[in-house]
């Protein structure tokens, strides 16, 4: 059943050579909606199925690529990525409102009660229709890309659009093709799977992402392989409950799929180091170090005015929000100055504020001498065999890194549910909540100032030569790995500094606070805010912080903040630097407008129409 | 698609394009008769590139008219001008570099009413070596083979009017020889050709017509043999 998922994500990834983050949601989403029709609304099984998968599956796939996948041609990778997650959280939000997840619904197997009898095993009638249907699916796609003229124009469409063009066919119509039939895939494998497992918005999702790693044994290209990979998966999966014995596999058996996902993609071939970036016509420019200092000052009095003033729940507020922007400091170092895509930011904070309540339950101020050191070698145990890798694989490693921790540590070091208390530093004058306001906006100060001395120093011009062209890199005698260990290890650090503050101001933390999904949304919304920039990240840090506020008084938006989120970063298709970004580029172009100079010039290529140039 | 003896088979009058707000083409017009093949010549960054993107719908003119075969074809899609019997070979490597060859094979049969056998056939003809490799990535290739592979689209396609952007780019002399005799054959049946080359001499050769262009204005159009002689001065900054 994996390989169904795997083989849609595949066949969109081969004709469009764009991840598609959503595709667990899709599947979701179709399942639910075959649910709606058969259960609620009493269709016959059978034409609820083709309308699903032939009507409204392929339609909500075709949607999808003319709205939002059309414009991301030619864009940069994370900017696709953080749109098709964008996409995901959006339809888990969508879900959401339309089946309230506190409902229970039950998807009946095909053929409940009837069993196949082969030798030696008894196998169910429903889990005999996913084998073949998933043999039958892959053979026909098979046969479908690599015979048909159709099939060839879709794949060709990923290498050259603009040539496809120029031999007679829409691109945008293959592209568009490509898109129903993966959403159509998707939602045949979520329909086969929900009978399997609980009829769950989450579980779904995050299951068929499980399908990832078979893709990626298929290297995102192969279908056969692909289908090897889903086999695999499975046969990993079954064999591990049935043989080893003890607690051991309900430990291990939720974290195969990540585990083989994981090994797959460190084990990948990789491609050449790329060359040169994409012209992007403008960036944010370097703040100098008056200009930090002064706003830091700035902030610094704001934070001591509220401590003096603000109501209690303020002065909550704006911890959490100051804790939240330092977390976000690190994903602006990893993320947005070396272009390194981090998946896995909120499990370093959650293993900062784990190992803080161990070793320094009484809050001293040591604590930190270990966590950051922990953390630090966490990243860099991430990042040495991910190294070579870059952008969509590097992304998926650490979903998969994140996810592991979610089912094996956090699970476990915090138990189901539970939590532990984190105790705040212990140190002159931190005492009260207004005394810890003040801590922290001093931490996110220093981290901001740090960050934007860092950004103009030598260290900070490498990584942005990083991020724009690693073969460049190479041959002026910049150790890539060597930046990105750096990058990666200092990031971690920051990260797990974040979850020591995050923990004292919040005094309680699960690890549900940590998962993966979490992660996602954090990075969305620095996407959102800015990427690289400080005042994106904190920006940022005041929509994470805020949602959950405005929630509480607008029950709507209680379900709705997933949506909101996934649409905010949708958006950002538009504009890859966020609002901070777009609102300082018009300030930049206003100014320069009104001086009488040239207008700066902002290329924006429809790669659609003449990207071939 | 055959076009009458006195309409054109590529009009450009007046036209303005360029990408965002930088204009290239500062009114160009140009003549492509019907049958005959024009060599547009010039400097780098003088626009012919932008100019065969304007013939083949790739790049829409902010101003003036491009007519094809005598029809007014402003605006239309680059899928709808193949439909109208423009073949474009763009610079580079016109191939698709990770599909076989076959299959690259497979997708020219859009623009046209031939078969894939057919088609294979045609180009296996005219490039034996294309046959030895029809199961390989077109991308892993030599230069040379990826390049007789997207010359050869002009040999199947029901084209009026060939367009060819430096063909020879990062060949060797052989190779490009090879294909200026292509050029030459299908030149001689007919097919009206508006050709960009950085070797002047070579396009010359085979030009019935030759035009000379810098910074994105026409200098001068005329007779191969005069053009030759105007040259230099195009190429060194003179205006002619």
């Amino acid at each position: 059943m994996y390989s169904i998922t795997a083989s849609g994500l595949v066949v969109t990834y081969a004709t469009s050579g764009i991840f598609n983050f959503a595709h667990g949601a899709l599947g979701m989403l179709g399942a639910f909606t075959y649910w709606q029709l058969t259960v609620a609304w009493h269709v016959p099984p059978l034409a609820a199925l083709a309308l699903v998968l032939l009507v409204v599956a392929p339609l909500l796939g075709a949607v999808v690529e003319r709205v939002l996948i059309r414009r991301l041609y030619g864009t940069s990778l994370s900017v696709t990525l953080v749109v098709t997650v964008g996409l995901l959280l959006a339809l888990i939000g969508v879900a959401n409102l339309i089946w309230s997840p506190v409902t229970p619904r039950v998807l009946k197997p095909f053929f409940p009660n009837s069993l196949i009898h082969l030798p030696g095993v008894n196998v169910s009638a429903h889990q005999a229709i996913v084998v073949l249907v998933s043999l039958l699916v892959a053979v026909a796609l098979r046969v479908f890309l690599a015979r048909t003229r159709t099939g060839a124009t879709m794949r060709a469409v990923v290498d050259d659009p603009g040539l496809v063009a120029l031999t007679g066919t829409s691109p945008a119509r293959a592209s568009q093709l490509s898109w129903a039939l993966g959403s159509s895939l998707a939602a045949l494998a979520g329909i086969l799977l929900a009978p399997l497992v609980t009829l769950s918005i989450l579980t779904l999702t995050l299951l068929v992402i499980n399908g990832y790693a078979a893709a990626v044994v298929g290297r995102l290209r192969s279908l056969p392989l692909t289908a090897v990979g889903g086999l695999a998966l499975g046969l990993a999966e079954s064999y591990s409950t049935g043989y080893l014995g003890g607690d051991l596999p309900n430990l291990l058996r939720p974290a195969l799929p990540m585990f083989l996902l994981f090994v797959a993609v460190v084990f990948l071939r990789d491609t050449r180091l790329r060359a040169g970036g994409r012209i992007v016509g403008w960036s944010p420019r370097a703040v100098g170090l008056g200009e930090s200092v002064r706003w830091s000052s700035l902030l610094l009095v704001v934070a001591l005015l509220a401590a003096a003033l603000a109501p209690g729940g303020l002065v909550d507020f704006l911890s959490s929000t100051l804790a939240i922007g330092f977390v976000l400091l690190s994903l602006v170092l990893l993320s947005g100055y070396a272009g390194q895509v981090s998946l896995c930011q909120l499990t370093f904070v959650g293993v900062g504020a784990y190992v803080m309540a161990k070793v320094a339950p009484g809050g001293s101020a040591f604590g930190i001498l270990v966590v950051v050191p922990v953390c630090a070698l966490l990243g860099v145990a991430v990042a040495v065999p991910v190294l070579r890798l870059r952008g969509l694989y590097l992304a998926l490693a650490t979903l998969a890194f994140a996810s592991g921790m979610d089912t094996i540590f956090f699970l476990n070091a915090f138990g189901t549910g539970g939590a532990i208390s984190v105790p705040r530093l212990s140190l002159p004058g931190v005492d009260s909540n207004r005394g810890y306001l003040i801590l922290l906006t001093l931490a996110f100060a220093a981290g901001a100032v740090g960050l934007l001395s860092l950004r103009r120093s030598r260290v900070g011009r490498r990584m942005s030569a990083l991020n724009d062209s690693p073969a460049a890199c190479v041959t002026l005698g910049v150790g890539v790995n060597r930046t990105k260990l750096g990058v990666f290890a200092g990031a971690a650090a920051m990260s797990g500094l974040g979850g020591v503050l995050l923990g004292g101001q919040e005094g309680l933390v699960s690890g549900n606070d940590f998962q993966m999904l979490n992660s996602l949304v954090l990075l969305l919304i620095l996407t959102i805010g800015g990427a690289s920039t400080v005042s994106g990240a904190l920006l940022g840090a005041v929509l994470f912080s805020a949602f959950p506020i405005i929630a509480e008084h607008v029950s709507f938006l209680s379900q709705a903040s997933l949506l909101l989120t996934g649409l905010g970063a949708v958006s950002i298709g538009r504009n890859p630097y966020g609002i901070v970004g777009e609102a300082s580029r018009r300030f930049a172009a206003a100014r320069q407008a009104g001086r009488g100079a040239l207008a700066s010039v902002v290329i924006r290529p429809s790669p659609l129409r003449d990207g071939v140039l | 698609m055959s076009a009458d003896a006195d309409i054109p088979a590529l009009e450009l009058i007046d036209v303005r394009a360029g990408y965002g707000r930088i204009e290239v083409l500062h009114t160009v017009d140009l003549v492509v008769p019907p049958g005959s093949v024009v060599a547009l010549l010039g400097p780098n960054g003088a626009g012919k590139t932008t100019t065969l993107a304007v013939a083949s719908g790739r790049v829409v003119p902010t101003a003036g008219c491009v007519h094809v075969g005598g029809r007014h074809v402003n605006g239309l899609p680059p899928e709808a001008f193949v439909r109208g019997g423009v073949c474009s070979i763009p610079e580079g490597r016109g191939v698709f570099a990770n599909l076989t060859v076959r299959d690259n094979l497979k997708l020219w049969s859009h623009g046209t009413s031939r078969s894939l056998s057919e088609i294979e056939d045609m180009v296996f003809a005219r490039f034996p070596r294309l046959k030895e490799r029809r199961r390989q990535l077109a991308g892993t290739m030599s230069g040379g083979e990826q390049q007789m592979l997207a010359v050869a689209r002009a040999v199947v396609a029901d084209a009026g009017l060939l367009l060819l952007d430096e063909i020879s780019m990062g060949l060797a002399p052989r190779i490009v020889a090879e294909l200026y005799e292509l050029v030459a054959q299908l030149a001689a049946d007919g097919l009206a050709i508006l050709l960009v080359e950085q070797f002047a001499q070579t396009a010359l050769a085979v030009a019935d017509h030759a035009a000379i262009m810098t910074s994105g204005v026409i200098r001068a159009v005329g007779d191969p043999v005069d053009i030759a002689a105007e040259l230099a001065a195009a190429y060194l900054g003179g205006v002619a």
